[in-house]
């Protein structure tokens, strides 16, 4: 009763800030992200491109760039994520407390509202690497919030006021947290869940964007209802998967606790209407103890965002046995692949391989390594789809008991979450990367609910002979090769922004935004914020002129694993600068940094 | 680092201790406990101090970084081990620390109900105790007895 009093009142709340409901929130967010004074999206546009039409910034004048304004978030723990832009207002959400604030453009980002939801502080140690926030998602008016807790929350973006909240999982008892940002697609919010490391049952939900009530949730493991696949419709590389495709992959009940997560990012195809995003890691890390493929973890989905019926997937990595999440970006472009024209979905996987498909039918197109130094898999066979194995780098191969070493990459990948950005105009991708190495030991472990799945510890060290931990590289799906790359001192954790001036722009660890030139990789400009960076660059123009904005603050994994620096090569083979702390060279503290350029 | 005379040192480590408010154990107990490891060759140790590295790994290095040396998040344990005893250690492992306030958004779960950390909570002492005298080198350690 009280309940359905409480949904009632949020309903007439709604109607009164939306007036007309009915538009398609789709419609309008497209036409919004094709106009380039604004940022509507973490990740620009539905094709997850990170390009901007925008061109005062270009390589001849962004040696003139400097920081017009800061904003401290006064918030410590490490930032992720990037700010939107919606007409004159910006809109940034925090680590926990997660902490949303809506500054005004016409004011030098003065605070027109601020959110911060009350969270039990207990949800903090289930959250995996520090806690996180990858961004807010705007449509029809409002602004969401995926929080630490896993509350969806919809907030007037006028105002700041609640317009409907909607809990997604259980963080207390199951280790199930939210960290990714929402995407807004058609009539419905989509979220994924965070959790691989509590054995969590990785899940996608939609919500309708009227009033928060659930559309449909598709699981990433378990009998074909709940993942939402047809036996004889739904395919995996051009073939029906047939029925209890994920089930005939497990042990008994171990499906149960599957893990992946879907705490990645989200695509969308308004012509195929087709959502793309990708699923983690399975179970426990120990790949002994959950014998099979472990379908439908470390795999590409693509889905009706309708529905949310399948309609293919993908498995990159069958039987993981590193942490090789496949949540990263899904990042759709039109261009050639080997000479054809193609209307691709691309993707830099964790475990060191860069995915062309075809984004209509799931057709593997070409999976290359984009770092030389990966070694646990030869290559990738295009025609099964399936990686072929270096056994020595293989701990589930090894045994239980047994340290696994010199394995490339390391378990937070050749690339992580931050995401790359595509050029239409070079036809480039520009990849933020890890270089780094690992010694891995699976060991046994129980599952409590709520409590870490885990059953593997690593060391991490740079690839043998060499010092940088990170790069940040061009990459040419049409010859599937590197074309330049620009070593850093430690990994590159943040995410790349391109654009139609010719530029390519990032943060570092250390803490530098950095401009450079996108045909060569040369260094235009730099500035050092005042903490590390792992958020997102965007850009967007206020009263005509051009601004990027990143948020600063060290942290996530990428704090956790580098503020002591990496362990020496444990076969004492060239660690050189082995010993590179973090924190020599950056603290704590979220600050938004915007930057222009001089008259 | 600067020498020190030993009662200094463990005056000052019992004045922290106090203010504090945490239960106190006779500093100089602490320093008189036998050594709960083994350690040959810098880095061969015993079944116990193995254990816990494998055990940290699982357990503790999400937040509290490779090697026990602390992360952006959680403090450096090979520093934490210098003056905590055993008893504190464990009771921290149990019980688990909030430190939630305007500044901070720090919580250490409480291991008391995970059987893995119950069972190890010896093995994990041992070695971040071995880390933490410098006894244990950084990274992956071997068996004593291959
Ligand atoms: C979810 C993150 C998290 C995990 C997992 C975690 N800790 Fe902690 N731990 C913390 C934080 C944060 C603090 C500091 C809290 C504060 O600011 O008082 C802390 C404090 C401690 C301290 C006290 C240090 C001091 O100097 O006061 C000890 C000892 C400790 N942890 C041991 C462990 C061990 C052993 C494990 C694994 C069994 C572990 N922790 C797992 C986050 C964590």
């Amino acid at each position: 009763m009280r309940k359905s009093l409480a949904r009632s009142v949020c309903v007439a709340a709604l109607a009164t800030v939306l007036g007309s409901a009915s538009a398609m929130a789709n419609d309008e967010l497209q036409k919004m992200s094709g106009d380039p004074s604004q940022w509507v999206m973490p990740l620009g546009n539905y094709s997850s491109q990170r390009f901007s039409e925008l061109k005062q910034i270009n390589t001849r004048t962004a040696k003139n760039l400097h920081p017009v304004w800061t904003f401290s978030t006064g918030v410590l723990r490490g930032h992720e994520g990037g700010p939107l832009v919606i007409g004159d207002t910006m809109y940034i959400s925090t680590p926990f407390p997660n902490t949303v604030f809506a500054l005004d453009l016409n004011n030098n980002g003065r605070i027109l509202w601020k959110y911060e939801p009350k969270q039990d502080p207990n949800v903090i140690p289930v959250m995996c690497c520090d806690t996180v926030n990858r961004g807010v998602a705007y449509g029809d008016g409002m602004i969401f919030l995926h929080q630490a807790d896993t509350t969806l929350v919809a907030l007037d973006a006028k105002t700041g006021k609640v317009v409907w909240s909607v809990k997604d999982g259980d963080p207390i008892g199951k280790g199930e947290t939210g960290t990714s940002a929402p995407l807004v697609v058609k009539d419905k919010v989509l979220v994924g869940i965070s959790g691989g490391e509590f054995g969590i049952m990785g899940r996608m939900t939609a919500y309708n964007i009227k009033d928060g009530s659930k559309a449909w949730t598709a699981y990433s493991s378990g009998p074909d209802n709940m993942i939402m696949f047809d036996p004889n419709k739904t395919t995996e590389l051009g073939k029906p998967v047939g029925a209890n495709s994920s089930l005939a992959t497990w042990q008994g009940d171990q499906w149960k606790n599957g893990g992946g997560g879907t705490w990645g990012w989200i695509s969308y195809d308004p012509k195929l209407n087709l959502v793309y995003y990708g699923s983690g890691n399975p179970g426990t890390w120990n790949p002994t103890q959950r014998p099979g493929d472990n379908k439908w973890s470390m795999t590409i989905f693509a889905r009706d965002p309708d529905t949310g019926m399948a309609k293919w997937v993908y498995q990159m990595t069958p039987h993981d046995q590193w942490d090789y999440d496949g949540v990263n970006e899904m990042i759709l472009a039109d261009t050639e692949v080997h000479g054809k024209m193609t209307h691709a979905l691309v993707h830099f996987d964790r475990n060191g391989f860069a995915y062309v498909l075809d984004r209509a039918t799931g057709k593997l197109l070409q999976a290359n390594k984009y770092d030389p130094a990966v070694n646990w898999a030869s290559k990738i066979d295009l025609a099964t789809g399936r990686p072929v194995l270096v056994d020595k780098y293989g701990p589930g191969v090894q045994g239980a008991d047994h340290n696994t070493k010199g394995v490339c990459p390391a378990a937070l990948g050749s690339k992580d979450e931050q995401p790359s950005t595509y050029s239409p105009i070079t036809h480039v991708f520009y990849v933020p990367t890890n270089h780094v190495c690992m010694d891995y030991e699976p060991f046994k472990v129980s599952y409590t609910a709520g409590q870490p799945f885990v059953g593997a510890t690593l060391s991490m060290y740079p690839p043998p002979g060499q010092s940088n931990l990170g790069n940040f590289i061009a990459y040419d799906v049409n010859q599937g090769r590197i074309l330049w790359s620009d070593p850093e001192t430690f990994s590159v954790w943040s995410g790349a922004l391109s654009t139609a001036g010719g530029v390519v722009a990032y943060g570092t660890l250390d803490g530098y935004l950095k401009v450079v030139d996108a045909k060569s990789g040369h260094l235009l400009y730099k500035f050092k914020t005042p903490s590390g960076i792992i958020g997102n660059v965007n850009t967007f123009t206020h009263d005509g002129k051009q601004y990027l904005a990143v948020l600063s603050g060290v942290g996530g994994w990428a704090g956790i694993g580098m503020a002591a620096g990496l362990t020496e090569d444990t076969a004492g083979l060239g660690a050189v600068g082995a010993y590179k702390q973090l924190s020599n060279y950056t603290q704590l503290g979220g600050v938004l940094t915007v930057f222009g350029l001089s008259n | 680092m600067i020498a020190m005379p030993r009662s200094l040192i463990l005056l000052g480590c019992a004045a922290t201790l106090i203010g504090a408010g945490a239960w106190l154990a006779p500093p100089s107990r602490a320093a008189e406990e036998p050594k709960p490891y083994t350690v040959k060759d810098g880095n061969k140790v015993d079944e116990a101090t193995y254990k816990g590295y494998l055990y940290y790994g699982d357990l503790c290095m999400r937040c509290h970084g490779p090697d026990g040396l602390g992360s952006s998040y959680a403090p450096n344990l090979t520093d934490s081990l210098k003056t905590m005893t055993k008893q504190q250690v464990e009771e921290t492992i149990i019980n688990g620390r909030k430190n939630v306030n305007s500044a901070n958004d720090k919580v250490m779960p409480a291991f008391g109900f995970n059987q893995d950390a119950v069972d190890n909570i010896d093995n994990i002492y041992a070695y971040l105790k071995a880390r933490s005298d410098g006894a244990l080198g950084r990274g992956h350690p071997e068996h004593l007895n291959q």
